[in-house]
């Protein structure tokens, strides 16, 4: 049976993930951006490089890297093949090879930051941090911290359905039958998760949860350590983009 | 922290979209410090009355009379309440066990070092036996209701509501539980009201029992009083139900339905196997019960032999009586669902899961009209089964909006609607009233004389000694005795 917590991700110590979970997101974010305006195959080339170089300090192991990885992986050498292979003339050029490989590259470089660094934050403090330093209002980030740690039972329901379903006799012939047959299984998915969330919502009332004065007891700090590792993040994504600027490859997404 | 007194006069519920009052001249009150228990039939309103003493009653609904806690109104009363339910899942919020106990005084805005004081007595009184840093995902659930009790006790309530706090764990998780609660009221001096079925286990924590009706209080006293009242026939005070004595049937002759050989099963991306080397045969005319504690593959062997999961090695193997000659495969979870729901027919633990539809009528005609299209007597056979199973007046309410017991029987109904040859049940009689646990033994009684193989997973030892003809017990995903 699963369970609604994840069990909690055995992470090594380093300078990175004692810093706090936003600093951690910032250098993320400003490099995804950096690779989402331009469609130029440099950016993306030289931001895995940076990501590759900082790879030891995200303390994560390799087994769990490649765990959280591999469909990203796999996706990008999709995009590869069907972008080589799909170009309607004839014999697969060095042409069609290239645009697939910018592609791929693109996609590993807007994602895989992001990917990775969400991969060293506990919900729980990534939680701490935008209620205290975005100040996101209380009750909303811990209510969807809470709601977050239901969405394994959901794959549960939904498989539990199927089973229903199977030992019923009831299977979709057909696909009309089949399109009907999802949108039960998602009406009936839909009321469950109201059910689930309804008494969540009165466990949450009960222990006192309105938001109104809640305490901080896991103080969420911001030093200078964050604030270097965000100015690092931004840099990097600054000196990317230069340096494909000044290689004349730049070209903007909306051009 | 001082006990708190309840006042409730004239109290009465009732909830949006119903037209029925769900309780209603309710009176009663609770002297600080007091232990009591709570019980009543399916659907008597008891988990209402805990939510209005706890002041979190859906404010949708009608309310008449008073709930008051030490003199206030409940719900401004809410700081002198603490309330546990069924599901620890539905209450802890947090990942690490002494940050999710630290949820609730963080909430009241208490200062970070008596957050921390409370926390770490909390877990103590509750028995929880790990540290503080302790993942609540490596906990089991017994261990996560005692977790999810520390967190209630943070909050110092001097009233303590349990409703049906251990209905879903397993004898030795609910013994656990059981000790902590005790333990923890009896350091405290808490005012103490709890809800459960199972009377006999939670006797010795109490003082007084009250036996609730949708019409109010029926009975109050001391157990013993309460115990020779008439009212509580429909509790399980004193012990399991007196079954009817049922005339001996003539049996039909036995005859086998389905083997497992050698079944092992392994979740994907398990490290050990949930099923291991599993022998065992369901025979037609009798009943097999699986017992076993939590996760020892119980529920899994349900599934296998119901046809609805392929073992990972060995074989699940019908025979030609349940086959029939229709179908050249023997393995149940090669069939099409259809020929599977006509043969075999499974009932699961938690009757939400098994519902498909919008009404309890289209409830028990999507089998039948799925196994058999175009039927012509298909209203007959639902109206009938709603008859058997007392649901008629609720023909067209909605499966979810039904009580547990009602629920129950609904999805037992569900399953006999297709006429299986071998039916499997996983916990049938979790968390049932009496009435109800009395109608589901006759019924599989019922079953087996008319010719029918039975498979009932189950915790009850009692529902096992009045139906089984073989029991198996399984431990570690290991037969350990036959």
């Amino acid at each position: 049976m699963s369970t609604p917590f994840a069990l909690p991700r055995e992470l090594g110590t380093t300078a990175f993930t004692r810093s706090n979970p936003l600093a951690r997101l910032a250098p993320a974010a400003a490099l995804g951006v950096a690779n989402v305006v331009t469609l130029d195959p440099v950016t993306p080339v030289l931001t895995l490089l940076v990501v590759a170089g900082t790879l030891p300090v995200l303390g994560l192991p390799p087994r769990q890297l490649a765990r959280s990885t591999w469909p990203l992986f796999a996706a990008a050498a999709t995009l590869l093949v069907v972008n080589t292979l799909a170009n309607p003339a004839p014999g697969v050029g060095g042409e069609d090879l290239a645009v697939g490989a910018t592609t791929a590259v693109r996609l590993l470089a807007v994602a895989l930051p992001g990917l990775l660094a969400f991969a060293t934050i506990d919900a729980v403090d990534l939680t701490d941090a935008a209620v205290q330093q975005l100040h996101v209002p209380p009750r909303f980030g811990y209510g969807a911290l809470a709601a977050l740690r239901l969405m394994p039972l959901l794959t549960e329901d939904w498989r539990h359905q199927a089973l229903a379903a199977r030992a019923r006799g009831v299977t979709p012939r057909g696909p009309v039958a089949r399109v009907r047959d999802v949108g039960r299984r998602v009406l009936g998915l839909l009321v469950t998760a109201i059910r689930r969330a309804t008494r969540l919502a009165v466990a949450l009332d009960a222990r006192g949860f309105d938001g109104a004065r809640r305490a901080t007891a896991r103080p969420s700090a911001w030093t200078g350590a964050d604030t270097a590792w965000t100015a690092g993040g931004v840099a990097a994504a600054a000196a990317v983009t230069a340096t494909s600027l000044v290689l004349g490859a730049w070209q903007p997404f909306l051009g | 922290m001082t006990p708190a007194a309840v006042e409730i006069r004239g109290f009465g519920y009732r909830p949006p979209t119903r037209t029925s009052w769900a309780l209603r001249d309710v009176d009663l009150a609770v002297a600080p410090g007091e232990h009591v228990l709570l019980l009543g039939a399916s659907g008597s309103g008891k988990s209402t009355l805990l939510r209005a003493m706890a002041g979190l009653l859906d404010a949708g609904g009608d309310t008449a009379g008073a709930v008051q806690v030490d003199g206030r109104p409940a719900t401004s009363a809410r700081d002198r309440v603490g309330l546990l339910m069924q599901d620890p899942d539905a209450f802890l919020v947090l990942s690490r066990a002494g940050e999710d106990v630290a949820f609730g005084p963080q909430n009241r805005g208490l200062p970070p070092d008596e957050v921390d004081e409370r926390v770490a007595r909390a877990l103590r009184a509750a028995g929880f036996p790990y540290s503080a840093e302790r993942p609540v995902a490596a906990l089991s659930g017994g261990e996560r209701q005692r977790l999810a009790l520390a967190g209630v006790l943070a909050l110092a309530p001097g009233l303590l509501l349990l409703d049906e706090p251990t209905s879903m764990l397993d004898p030795e998780g609910a013994a656990l539980v059981r000790r902590s609660v005790g333990e923890a009221a009896r350091a405290s001096g808490v005012t103490l009201v709890v809800v459960e079925h199972r009377v006999a286990d939670w006797l010795p924590l109490v003082d007084r029992v009250v036996v609730l009706t949708p019409d109010g209080v029926a009975a109050d006293g001391a157990p013993d009083t309460v115990a020779a009242h008439p009212a509580a026939r429909d509790t399980w005070l004193g012990g399991p139900p007196a079954l009817v004595p049922r005339p001996p049937a003539s049996r039909a002759p036995a005859g086998r339905l389905l083997t497992a050989t050698a079944v092992t099963y392994r979740h994907q991306g398990a490290a050990v196997d949930a099923l291991s080397a599993v022998n065992c045969s369901a025979d037609a005319g009798s009943v097999l019960a699986v017992t076993g504690p939590n996760g020892s593959g119980k529920s899994t062997l349900a599934r296998l032999l119901g046809g609805l999961a392929a073992p990972t090695s060995g074989a699940v193997t019908a025979s030609p009586a349940l086959t029939g000659a229709a179908l050249a495969d023997g393995r149940p979870h090669r069939w099409r669902a259809r020929d599977l729901a006509g043969r075999i027919g499974s009932v699961f633990q938690n009757p939400e899961h098994a519902f498909l539809t919008g009404s309890v009528r289209e409830e028990l005609a999507i089998g039948p009209r799925a196994v058999l299209p175009g039927r012509s007597d298909l209203a007959e056979l639902v109206d009938r089964l709603l008859v058997q199973l007392r649901l008629t007046h609720l023909a067209e309410a909605n499966p979810f909006t039904l009580s547990g017991g009602e629920q129950r029987r609904l999805s037992v109904g569900a399953a006999l609607a297709t006429a299986p040859r071998l039916l499997v049940l996983d916990e049938p009689t979790f968390g049932q009233d009496p009435t109800t646990w009395r109608e589901l033994v006759s019924l599989a009684l019922d079953l087996r004389d008319a010719g029918a193989g039975l498979v009932v997973v189950t915790h009850d030892l009692a529902f096992r000694d009045a139906v089984a003809d073989a029991s198996l017990r399984l431990d570690s995903g290991k037969v350990v005795s036959t």
